[in-house]
């Protein structure tokens, strides 16, 4: 693994922790507003300054990373047990099923740029965290899906499962103990990927007022709240304190992908 | 225990012969059986989009018929791509047949759903050529071997952990290494691994699909000589697959020839060697080295000119009339059916009949159009 994979776990692993401990480490009700604090600068007291209406960065910031990762997991693990399952199913019988799958049902939800068909889909269930969740899981099960089957259709035709065929095994043994444990690595990588991609729909969708409703401390909600010429200029850390958390996390996962792409494919190993 | 991967008392002899007589009953009977895949082309779609203006399609296995008798071994020859293997798939229905019947004690495989067809799947198994993708690389070998234990309900817990103890024993591994996964053992021992599978539903009928050309040649004599005292101890029927001439001869009853998806010869295995009729089997065994320097020094060798013809709408009438040295017209229109030149000796030949059985003999082919004429040399 190279430094920056290195950097993408490091990162990842501490705001884990900080979700997990968030009651713990934020200094702050992150509620709590406060006329009389408003812009304040970063010092002793409020350790990345305060907002438009007092509330303590810091704070948000941590609470907000429980958000991110909320979303970025139910997101990852729902949408790829679903791709996975019609990933396999479609790649293992082929046929009309395959024809289907693959031929229309990809196809028509690759068609459209994936956040806006989030934008649609919200618009269409109603603003809130788990519509949110549910509307990045119908958009994100098709890329697993389109994944799966690819590597279903490359190791059904290995001369284990051939063996375990001629061995009278039934269909679902063959899928789930021969297929998949030897076709879910590229999901590894796949999966981290979409953490990434989910925590940035979250924040876009938060941003445009169709995710988390606002007073909740979701980095995108901040990103919003800070959207006015008087805080850029008097206190610009409110919008760059959240933009900061959005992109590493974004850049971490995106580094922790590549990294174990790189380890989990020899071929693509440098050196 | 240092001898775990070596088989003891093994002699290399086969049973002796075993002809089948007048009146045997075949284990297996295949009749007509076709493998055909479809590559596309040929509609009114494809003329538009630019695809093949002609139907293609793979005439893998093009109508075979064959008896295997209960307790021989019959050796399945031919170059790759000949459609041995597929023809040895589709016995198993592990590939499709198109059309033609496999039978089986009177039931014919190749129409059963695959409901019906699991439980014939005890008595016909298959045994592979790579010992390196045949196993599951996750599994355990208690869990390999165990697998079929499982599925047909034969033995569990710890009488099915004895099985499985003892099935590694007759394969002539530890059973120390019960719990180790398949990337610990080397390539013979894994094909022992692979035979132990095969053999834990209790087979009647094992099709082994180049068995031993993964192998070292030291493991190999090994893995035929184990298969060999297993088809004496428990009567059993193998469809040898194998490109490999010398160990075919070795282990074979008897010959079946392939050559572009047509069975072409079928004999006793000593008469395939050392008097075959059709000339691409004189070719093909020609092409054996002999271990004798001196008689090596001697051998007469038929070089064929040319590519074997692609399975993708191969020749008409006789498939090797392209190659042949001896075709005349006629090969290119008559499909030559497989004729008992010799009592028991199969030949798919026109220019060949019992009352002239050799091809040397009848004059060489003019054939209009032949574009590879084959010739004898001495070497």
């Amino acid at each position: 693994m190279n430094r920056l994979s290195i950097f993408g776990l490091v990162f990842i692993a501490l705001l884990v922790l900080v979700a997990l401990f968030a009651p713990l480490i934020a200094t702050h009700d992150v509620g709590a507003t406060n006329l009389a604090a408003r812009y304040l600068s970063p010092s002793a007291e409020h350790w990345l300054g305060t907002d438009a209406t007092g509330r303590d960065i810091f704070s948000r910031v941590v609470f907000g990373a429980r958000i991110s990762l909320r979303v970025g997991l139910v997101v990852v693990f729902v949408s790829g047990i679903i791709g996975t399952v019609i990933g396999a199913l479609a790649g293992y019988y082929g046929g009309w099923i395959d024809r289907i799958v693959s031929g229309y049902v990809f196809n028509v939800f690759l068609a459209f740029p994936g956040l806006l068909l989030a934008i649609a889909m919200v618009a269409f269930l109603g603003a809130g965290l788990n519509k949110l969740i549910l509307a990045l899981c119908i958009i994100g099960w098709v890329g697993y899906a389109r994944l799966i089957r690819g590597q279903v259709l490359k190791v059904r035709e290995y001369d284990f499962v051939q063996a375990a065929r001629a061995l009278g095994a039934r269909d679902w043994r063959i899928i789930f103990v021969h297929i998949l444990p030897n076709a879910i690595q590229p999901l590894i990588v796949q999966a981290s990927l979409g953490m990434a991609g989910a925590v940035l729909a979250e924040a876009s969708l938060s941003f445009l007022g169709l995710g988390v409703p606002p007073p909740a401390p979701s980095w995108g909600v901040m990103l919003e709240e800070a959207r006015d010429l008087t805080t850029l200029r008097v206190a610009p850390h409110a919008l760059i304190v959240p933009g900061l958390a959005i992109a590493l996390t974004v850049l971490a996962f995106n580094f922790l992908g590549d990294g174990l792409r790189e380890y989990l494919d020899p071929r693509q190993r440098r050196r | 225990m240092s001898t775990q991967g070596i088989e003891a008392g093994g002699t290399g002899n086969m049973p002796p012969t075993l002809m089948p007589e007048a009146g045997a009953e075949p284990l297996i009977a295949i009749r007509e059986l076709k493998v055909h895949f479809d590559l596309g082309g040929g509609t009114a779609w494809d003329k538009l989009v630019g695809g093949s203006p002609v139907k293609r399609v793979v005439k893998a296995v093009d109508g075979v018929s064959i008896d295997i008798f209960p307790g021989e071994t019959l050796g399945l020859v031919g170059e790759s791509g000949c459609g041995k293997s597929t023809l040895g798939r589709a016995i198993l229905r592990l590939t499709e047949p198109t059309s033609g019947q496999v039978l089986f004690r009177g039931e014919n495989l190749a129409l059963l759903s695959e409901r019906r067809m699991r439980q014939y799947r005890r008595n016909l198994q298959m045994i592979f050529q790579d010992p390196y993708a045949s196993l599951n690389p996750r599994m355990t070998v208690s869990q390999i071997i165990g697998e079929p234990l499982d599925t047909f309900g034969l033995a569990r817990g710890r009488e099915g952990e004895a099985r499985i103890r003892e099935l590694m024993e007759t394969v002539g591994l530890s059973p120390r290494f019960i719990k180790r996964y398949p990337h610990e053992f080397s390539g013979g021992q894994r094909q022992r691994i692979g035979i132990a599978r095969a053999l834990a539903v209790d087979p009647d009928f094992i099709v082994a699909d180049e068995p031993i050309s993964a192998l070292d040649v030291s493991i190999q004599a090994q893995i035929m000589n184990l298969m060999a005292r297993l088809q004496r101890e428990r009567n059993l029927t193998y469809l040898f697959i194998s490109h490999d001439l010398r160990a075919i001869r070795h282990v074979s009853d008897r010959v079946a020839v392939m050559y572009l998806g047509k069975l072409v010869e079928i004999a006793d295995a000593r008469v395939v060697y050392d008097d075959p009729l059709m000339p691409y089997t004189k070719a093909l065994i020609s092409a054996v080295p002999l271990p004798d320097p001196e008689l090596e020094a001697t051998r007469q060798r038929i070089v064929l000119q040319g590519d074997v013809p692609s399975p993708i709408n191969p020749p008409s009438g006789c498939r090797f009339h392209t190659r042949c040295p001896w075709a005349i017209q006629a090969c290119k229109d008559v499909v030559p059916p497989l004729t008992e030149i010799r009592p028991n000796h199969f030949a798919a030949c026109i220019r060949i009949s019992p009352d002239q059985p050799d091809i040397e003999q009848v004059a060489p082919g003019d054939a209009p159009g032949l574009r590879n004429p084959g010739r004898i040399i001495a070497q």
